[in-house]
């Protein structure tokens, strides 16, 4: 029974894409299980983040396309759009606090950069 | 065979002497044979802007000896040779490297060198002196290693050498040993002010400290000892403490010297040998020693004179004015005339303004009917009129501190936020007042422009006001007495401007560079554009480069304009307005292909809206190949240049003004500045391309071109103002290249040339001090920066679409070919547009 439960879970791990494709601080969308998911790459490193590409405010799918960073050391994006940070663990939105989108978690196995889209 | 003529020393006073004599070179001075020592590894450079070493200049930059000048004029010059001894009876000199001379007439010329007090330890490796550009390249190099350096002495050059200290990224502290900075040059209060705008700039001042020694670990700097018992530690420190005249051959040689230094001259500058004459900083006049370059430049002159007519110069040196006005750490500092009220009965005028960080102190007579001098700190813009006044004895106004209160005439060109009344609109999006803003800053305690935002929705829509927002908050915190920081953001503790200069002169390339000197944490969205934004001003980099990449704000990023829905839209550059008709057949053919909407857009220029992100680099190759090249719509760059018809075809016009706008959009083409720039060019006064709205504008005249700067159109519309009239070609582009340049060095972030214009102090007067005059002393290093743009410009969008990697960015997926299923449109007026919510849900 245990053993299928992990099964369960390492079945969720969908990859995505090579670490190599990502440049640093910039981030990709993928289409995973019908889902548009933006993923970040923080700086020349294995950290990865995860959330949905799609933007409350604007209505459109474009948060991969915003510039990464952080306030008060917590990761961060602003939307290309109207420029509304979302906390990049969590998915809060950082300006409106009644607004969030989903978070993901991921990972980098062998150089590929793995999201759980469960 | 002439006689000798021997200058002992080639700096600035010895360079200046020397072109007396071959610009004068008449009959008289045909006679000299000319020869000069010249102690350091090359010929007379530029030691005033010494510092300027360090924001980039070379020392080729620096050099006052035009290339072939002393060959060409027979002068003959040994460098890196310096005199050693004089021998007067036999009128011979002999120099280091065994040259032997004899002279007819001889000048000394050796200026003086840098004091270090005796203090134990003062050799140790670690410590320097500021003179040469030798000891500036030790200081470099030495200081790369450093986290903490020290300047002893907090006159006028150790704060100079404070503020290169601290540009190198070193933190910084001033030692003086008077109780106040600048001594010699400020009051107590000018000085305590000074101190206060310098320690907000994160230099440390400890002024009333004499140093007793200097420790060393393991050979190197370490700590210093003060005689009250304190200490403080350190890698470097540089001595600034004053100078001492070089007078040293001058002694050996028994020349009558001053009790403490300095060659004794009379008023045509010779020395007590009739024969030796002594110029600059070495020589001491009536007991004093100028420190100065201008009283050592009139020597030279008082000098040349007299030997060429020997008995008949009318030329003395009498004295000179030590009036001085300066800048430093940015902070301005004047004195003038009788600053000290030394004179019986002199009184003190004095405003000192805590907020702004001012102090200006007039002293006048005791009949109150003249200006003997004064001081000012923390804004000298007053200096050039007051001065006059002391020179020229004019007689004072009625009440003579309005001389240096603050002007409230409108004449200052002074339109701020704070003349806007409360009931203008300052959101448009969101309907937003100037009073709702203000009251909600004052009543919730708001000190940052994201509260504000949160709490007044102001700026959360289209963001265009966010400018006027800040000025806002910034205008209420100093109302109410809180310190404004110009900082960026919470990376960077640093204004625009600062870092503009941080990166020019340290020569950074990468943000990642500038943040691990000089910031912290990982950047956002207001410094890593901003900061892009300034890589690309200053050495216009590719700006898709891997380091660069993430930077970019999203419309650089796919250097297109993002559309509401996620789409983005095309604009190549179409310089002046002017197309082929094949133009825009290309254009409508490409359009069609690819299912645009097109339109003509308020500058002249043709959009094509609604591409996919993986449809850009399919567009841009057909544009390309077409010969079309990015308009930078979605910079912050020139976008365009428009123009009227112009000579060529209008009855009115006077000159070609399609060609000149097509000739300066091509000149500033990818330029990038704080903002985006806007230009036109109109060929008659009639104005048909309204020239007088943009950030620069350009009106023909019979004569040539009118130029006009910092106007604008948008959101809050204002003139622009005439900056030269009848201009040829060249002085025109001349006079652009500065004044973009000089915005780009010194706007805000996000500030348009109008909105900076209307923060500079002493408005379109002091915008044609520098930009024509060269107040500053800037303009060939602001050419030189523009000629490095025009040079490395490339059309962005040619270099993306040649290189493949670059060219995998554009797709919506990075695992799936598939295109967003949310970009939906519906037909209207016979062409497309995006979808609305309610159509949305009946399509997808
Ligand atoms: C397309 C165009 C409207 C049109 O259909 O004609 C346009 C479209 C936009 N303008 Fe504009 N402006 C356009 C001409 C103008 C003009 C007229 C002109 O240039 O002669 C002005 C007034 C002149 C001026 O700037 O002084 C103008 C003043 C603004 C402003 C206000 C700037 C200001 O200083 O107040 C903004 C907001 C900003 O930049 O912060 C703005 C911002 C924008 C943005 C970038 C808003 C945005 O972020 O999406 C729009 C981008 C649309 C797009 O994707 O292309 N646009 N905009 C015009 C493109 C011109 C071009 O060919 O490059
Ligand atoms: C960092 C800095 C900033 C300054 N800023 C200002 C300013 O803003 N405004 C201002 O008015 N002044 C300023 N000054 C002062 C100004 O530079 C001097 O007043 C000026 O250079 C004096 O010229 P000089 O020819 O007398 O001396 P120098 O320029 O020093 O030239 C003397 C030359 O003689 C050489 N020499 C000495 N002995 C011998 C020898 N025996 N044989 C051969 N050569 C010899 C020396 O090596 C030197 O090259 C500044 C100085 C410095 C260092
Ligand atoms: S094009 Fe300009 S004026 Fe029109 S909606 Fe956009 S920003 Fe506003
Ligand atoms: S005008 Fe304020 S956000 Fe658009």
């Amino acid at each position: 029974m245990l053993q299928t439960a992990s099964n369960q879970q390492t079945t969720q791990w969908i990859t995505v894409c090579s670490l190599e494709q990502i440049i640093p601080n910039t981030g990709v969308c993928a289409l995973l299980k019908g889902k548009q998911i933006a993923i970040f790459r923080i700086g020349n490193t294995e950290e990865i983040y995860a959330i949905c590409n799609y933007d409350p405010f604007s209505k459109a799918y474009v948060l991969s396309r915003g510039i990464i960073g952080d306030r008060n050391g917590v990761p961060k994006v602003a939307s290309p759009i109207y420029k509304q940070n979302f906390n990049l663990i969590t998915g809060q939105c950082l300006d409106n606090e009644a607004i969030s989108v989903r978070a993901f978690p991921t990972k980098v196995v062998d150089g590929q950069v793995m999201v759980n889209v469960a | 065979m002439g006689k000798n003529l021997v200058v002992i020393g080639n700096g600035m006073v010895g360079h200046r002497f020397l072109e007396r004599m071959i610009e004068s070179n008449d009959g008289a001075s045909a006679n000299w044979n000319l020869i000069t020592f010249c102690e350091e590894p090359r010929v007379a450079y530029d030691r005033v802007n010494l510092s300027s070493f360090f924001s980039g200049k070379s020392a080729a930059d620096l050099t006052l000896v035009e290339p072939g000048f002393y060959q060409d004029n027979n002068v003959k010059i040994y460098i890196g040779d310096k005199v050693v001894s004089i021998d007067r009876a036999n009128k011979q000199v002999v120099s280091q490297n065994g040259v032997s001379l004899t002279y007819d007439k001889l000048v000394i010329a050796t200026g003086s060198y840098p004091f270090v007090p005796p203090i134990k330890g003062q050799n140790t490796e670690g410590t320097f002196v500021y003179r040469t550009i030798e000891d500036l390249e030790a200081i470099a190099n030495y200081g790369k290693n450093c986290k903490v350096g020290v300047v002893v002495g907090g006159g006028l050059l150790g704060l100079e050498c404070a503020n290169a200290l601290k540009n190198l990224g070193v933190q910084t502290h001033v030692v003086e040993f008077m109780p106040r900075l600048m001594p010699v040059q400020v009051d107590d209060g000018g000085g305590s002010v000074l101190r206060k705008r310098i320690e907000d700039l994160g230099v440390s001042i400890h002024t009333s400290k004499s140093t007793t020694e200097i420790v060393s670990e393991q050979g190197k700097v370490h700590k210093m000892l003060f005689a009250d018992g304190s200490e403080l530690q350190t890698d470097m420190i540089v001595f600034s403490a004053g100078i001492r005249p070089r007078d040293e051959l001058a002694k050996s040689c028994e020349l009558q010297l001053g009790e403490r230094g300095g060659i004794v001259i009379n008023d045509f500058c010779q020395t007590s040998d009739n024969d030796i004459y002594a110029i600059g900083e070495c020589a001491l006049h009536q007991n004093r020693i100028y420190g100065l370059v201008a009283p050592g430049y009139k020597m030279a002159e008082v000098a040349a004179d007299h030997l060429r007519d020997f008995h008949f110069s009318e030329n003395f040196f009498t004295g000179a004015d030590m009036s001085t006005k300066l800048k430093l750490l940015g902070v301005d500092v004047a004195s003038f005339g009788d600053a000290f009220a030394k004179t019986p009965g002199s009184k003190e005028i004095v405003i000192q303004n805590a907020v702004e960080g001012t102090y200006k102190k007039l002293v006048i007579n005791s009949e109150s009917t003249y200006l003997l001098g004064g001081i000012l700190v923390g804004d000298g813009s007053a200096y050039g009129m007051l001065h006059q006044m002391v020179q020229n004895q004019i007689p004072l106004p009625q009440h003579p501190e309005d001389l240096i209160l603050p002007q409230r005439t409108a004449s200052k060109a002074s339109f701020g936020v704070e003349s806007l009344p409360d009931t203008a609109q300052i959101c448009s999006c969101n309907n937003v007042s100037k009073g709702a803003i203000c009251s909600a800053i004052r009543d919730q305690k708001l000190m940052d422009i994201g509260a504000v935002k949160q709490c007044t929705q102001a700026g959360t829509g289209c963001g265009g006001c966010v400018p006027l927002v800040t000025d806002l908050l910034k205008d209420e915190l100093k109302k109410a007495g809180v310190e404004v920081k110009n900082h960026l953001c919470e990376h960077f503790a640093y204004s625009r401007q600062e870092l503009y200069h941080l990166v020019r002169s340290q020569k950074i390339i990468t943000f990642d560079e500038l943040l691990h000197n000089h910031g912290k944490g990982k950047g956002c969205e207001i410094c890593k554009p901003a900061v892009a934004s300034i890589l690309a001003s200053a050495w216009n980099d590719y700006i898709l480069n891997p380091p660069h990449t993430g930077l970019q704000d999203t419309n650089d990023a796919f250097l297109a304009n993002i559309q509401k829905d996620g789409s983005y839209s095309v604009i190549p550059r179409i310089p002046g307005g002017e197309i082929t008709p094949d133009g825009l057949i290309t254009i409508g053919q490409i359009a069609k292909d690819f299912g645009l909407y097109t339109k003509i857009t308020g500058a002249q220029r043709i959009d094509m809206f609604g591409a996919r992100v993986d449809q850009l680099p399919h567009i841009w190759k057909r544009l390309v190949d077409a010969g079309f090249e990015s308009g930078h719509a979605y910079g912050k760059a020139l976008r365009t240049v428009k123009s009227c018809v112009g000579s060529t075809w209008c009855r009115f016009g006077v000159q070609d003004s399609v060609g000149m706008s097509i000739k300066l959009e091509l000149r500033y083409r990818g330029l990038r500045a704080p903002h985006k720039l806007k230009s036109a060019v109109s060929g008659c006064t009639r104005e048909c391309a309204e020239a007088q709205s943009k950030d620069f504008g350009v009106i023909a005249t019979e004569n040539g071109w009118n130029l006009y700067v910092c106007g604008n159109g948008g959101m809050k519309p204002q003139h622009a103002q005439l900056l030269a009239a009848d201009l040829d070609d060249e002085t025109l582009i001349k006079y652009i290249d500065r004044f973009l340049m000089f915005y780009i060095r010194t706007a805000n972030r996000l500030e348009r040339t109008a909105t900076w214009f209307n923060k500079l102090e002493g408005g379109i007067e002091y915008l044609k001090e520098v930009v024509i005059e060269d107040s500053l002393g800037i303009c060939a290093e602001l050419e030189a920066e523009m000629a490095h743009h025009v040079e490395t410009y490339a059309c962005e969008w040619k270099a993306t679409i040649e290189d493949p990697a670059k060219i995998a960015r554009f797709r919506h997926f990075i695992n799936t070919d598939d295109t967003d299923p949310n970009l939906v449109y519906v037909e209207e007026r016979e062409q497309r547009r995006p979808a609305s919510q309610e159509e949305r849900t009946v399509l997808i």
